[in-house]
């Protein structure tokens, strides 16, 4: 099996980076530094040019300048830069990278090497990021994130284009197939091709359907931010002191006040910024989230990856019906998510609509037309028993005995279970429902503590990869839990075994 | 009601060694003692009047949670069945897990000092899930390292992705 290469670097041989790579990564914090030593200096070099010397002799600089020593300082000064771009020059040869049919593997370190290697049918995610300067030079991060705690394997910095076609030749490889794709000649004429990239969405039109299947609009991302917490924290902690100064003319209260109102300001409109572009779609290697206004952020997520869904409305978004989407991941990204957030949120705010499309995305495996009404159920259903104790919404909901535990969310609290996934729908006030695809649980448990044995219920949890969404759910009835317990613990193996989703594309026709 | 999940077939259960109860009733006493000697000591520093109340609380939930030793330790069990590794325990709080094996990231057996003199282990089966990890206390060293020899071959016939 021979996969044609597309790019120059998938074939197997060692490569380097983008040229600018030791500008983008510490260049900036060297003009920094050089801009603090100049401003500080400031005076000094005028009073040297206009007055024929330093004014004050408090300093170690004026001892240089009456000394003579000028020219040593200079010389000194120089020989500094040349090491530094030297050993600028110097890490950029010796990072290298390679991608073969199996690995990705990254070679870096002057001194101390270290070397990477992340298997292809291990990712979790790939990620392209553009800060602003990077984009200015064309260039892009690639970051391939694997299983576990800051086991990513980072490209910074790639040609913008490069990175794309890379990515696309990765997933790819990942992917199990064994087609090479039409090698579309991705040329461009320079200076175009920069400004086009400068401007072009996030999306490549190439690969993805052009229509991400959410839009973000201005008035719904204000409103969801004016009603989340942080909103409700930066307004406790606003009105409070200036209230607090109105009633006592005592001034420190307004000295609190500041702090707080950069902190929570700055959270605020970077989440903002971030969450105006952002765009989610399907391809045909998994889902592809874009974001960020200046600094950009384009990720994918092969099919299979998403261990639990977790879909939750605040109390304060249900009149405007919006909901937020998380995830949990095998794999944690340095990168942040869309909103400012971690990378586990997938929908910052949407409507039912919106929650919908991105169901169709995440979890593959539900788009009949029962699940789908099964899910709709689960997010806005009052839920409730017919008096026989018989399910009315398809869901297995909390027996009436369980009001001691459950005060609001009884007739809400319950499960279901359908072919490869468990839904736990909970919170009457808060609502919830968490979706796990059983091939990718790793184990499930059912827990009775006493108060719960003389009530006779219990609690399920399926346990999945750590996240934001921990599906477990209490006050169940003991003996509808056991038999739920059972058939879950079949189905993960069940579905386990017959789980094929980490290599997607095996099942194609081999060329 | 107690809890009985799985098919109450009592025979299948593979319980923890009898051995296993002194190993816990000496760490619970050392660590009861530990406690109730540091819960004098807001007593001595405030003179409550009621302060000698404190230790003698503690020192009686010591000693009903070492009374309990032998049945909790009795509660402890694990079947292999012919997919997944099902453990149980607890008395008051009970736990049953199901862990798949092909989700088995790795076994570990571990000893502690009084438990090595008794010849017992300690066995750490690990998932990807942090909360999914079944540990099965005193069962003796050689079937300690027998059954993980079992669960990684079965682990390897079962292979799952992630």
């Amino acid at each position: 099996m021979s996969v044609a290469p597309t790019t120059r670097f998938t074939d197997g041989e060692w490569h380097r980076l983008h040229p600018a790579t030791p500008f983008l990564r510490g260049g900036l914090t060297l003009v920094a530094i050089v801009g603090i030593i100049a401003v500080n200096l400031r005076d000094v070099i005028i009073n040297i040019i206009f007055e024929g010397g330093p004014g004050r002799d408090d300093d170690a600089l004026v001892w240089i300048t009456e000394n003579g020593f000028v020219g040593l300082l200079l010389l000194g000064v120089l020989v500094l830069i040349a090491l530094l771009v030297l050993g600028f020059y110097i890490s950029w040869r010796m990072h290298t990278f390679r991608i073969t049919d199996e690995v990705v593997e990254v070679r870096s370190g002057i001194l101390f090497r270290t070397n990477r290697k992340a298997r292809l049918d291990r990712i979790q995610g790939i990620n392209i990021q553009r800060p602003f300067l990077a984009r200015l030079f064309s260039a892009a991060r690639l970051e391939v994130n694997v299983a576990g705690q800051d086991a990513n394997v980072r490209l910074d910095y790639l040609g913008s284009t490069a990175a794309d076609d890379l990515r696309r030749d990765i997933l790819r490889l990942a992917s199990g197939t064994h087609i090479a794709p039409d090698s579309t000649g991705a040329t461009d004429a320079a200076a175009a091709g920069r400004i086009a990239e400068l401007l072009a969405p996030e999306l490549d039109p190439a690969l993805a359907p052009p229509q991400s299947v959410v839009t973000m609009h201005v008035g719904r991302l204000l409103g969801s931010i004016v009603l989340s917490g942080s909103a409700f924290f930066l307004l406790v902690f606003t009105v409070g002191p200036i209230l607090l100064f109105s009633f006592t003319g005592e001034p420190v209260a307004l000295v609190v006040v500041l702090p707080a109102i950069i902190g929570m300001g700055s959270f605020v409109v970077r989440r903002f910024t971030k969450s105006l572009r952002y765009t989610i779609a399907g391809t045909s290697d998994g889902i592809r989230v874009g974001y960020g206004l200046f600094s950009t952020s384009n990720e994918t997520l092969p099919p299979g990856r998403i261990h639990a869904v977790q879909i939750s409305q605040p109390l304060l978004w249900r009149p405007a019906g919006w909901w937020e989407i998380k995830l949990n991941r095998a794999s944690s990204s340095h990168a942040q998510g869309a909103a400012g957030q971690a990378n586990t949120t997938i929908l910052p705010v949407g409507n039912l609509a919106d929650v919908k499309r991105v169901l169709e995305l995440v979890l593959p495996a539900l788009v009949d037309e029962p699940s789908i009404a099964l899910l709709e159920r689960g997010l806005t259903s009052r839920g409730g028993s017919s008096s026989d104790g018989s399910s009315l919404d398809g869901f297995e909901n909390s027996p009436p005995r369980a009001r001691v535990l459950l005060w609001f969310a009884r007739k809400r609290n319950g499960y279901a279970h359908t072919s490869g996934a468990v839904l736990l729908r909970s919170g009457v006030i808060w609502r919830k429902l968490v979706v796990v695809p059983l091939a990718r649980a790793q184990s499930i448990s059912i827990e009775q503590g006493p108060l719960e044995r003389r009530l006779r219920l219990a609690e399920v949890r399926v346990h999945t990869v750590a996240g934001p969404v921990v599906p477990r759910l209490g006050g169940l009835d003991a003996e509808a839990a056991s038999a739920f317990f059972r058939s879950v613990a079949d189905d993960v193996v069940a579905s386990g075994t017959s789980d094929t989703a980490h290599r997607w594309r095996s099942n194609e026709a081999s060329a | 009601m107690s809890l009985e999940p799985i098919d109450t077939d009592a025979t299948a259960w593979r319980r923890v060694s009898r051995k296993y109860i002194v190993v816990d009733v000496v760490s619970y006493t050392i660590s009861g003692v530990i406690l109730t000697g540091i819960s004098v000591i807001p007593g001595l520093i405030f003179q409550w009047s009621f302060g000698w109340a404190i230790p003698v609380v503690v020192g009686l939930i010591s000693l009903v949670v070492i009374a309990l030793t032998p049945r909790r330790v009795r509660a402890i069990g694990y079947q292999l069945r012919d997919d997944d590794l099902l453990f149980r325990r607890g008395l008051a709080w009970q736990r049953f897990v199901a862990v798949p094996y092909g989700r088995m990231q790795l076994v570990d057996i571990n000893r502690g000092p009084l438990a090595r003199a008794l010849n017992l282990s300690e066995l750490r089966f690990v998932t990807a899930a942090a909360s999914s990890t079944v540990v099965i206390p005193g069962i003796t060293s050689e079937e300690a390292e027998s059954l993980r020899d079992q669960l990684v071959s079965l682990a390897e016939s079962r292979r799952a992705g992630l």
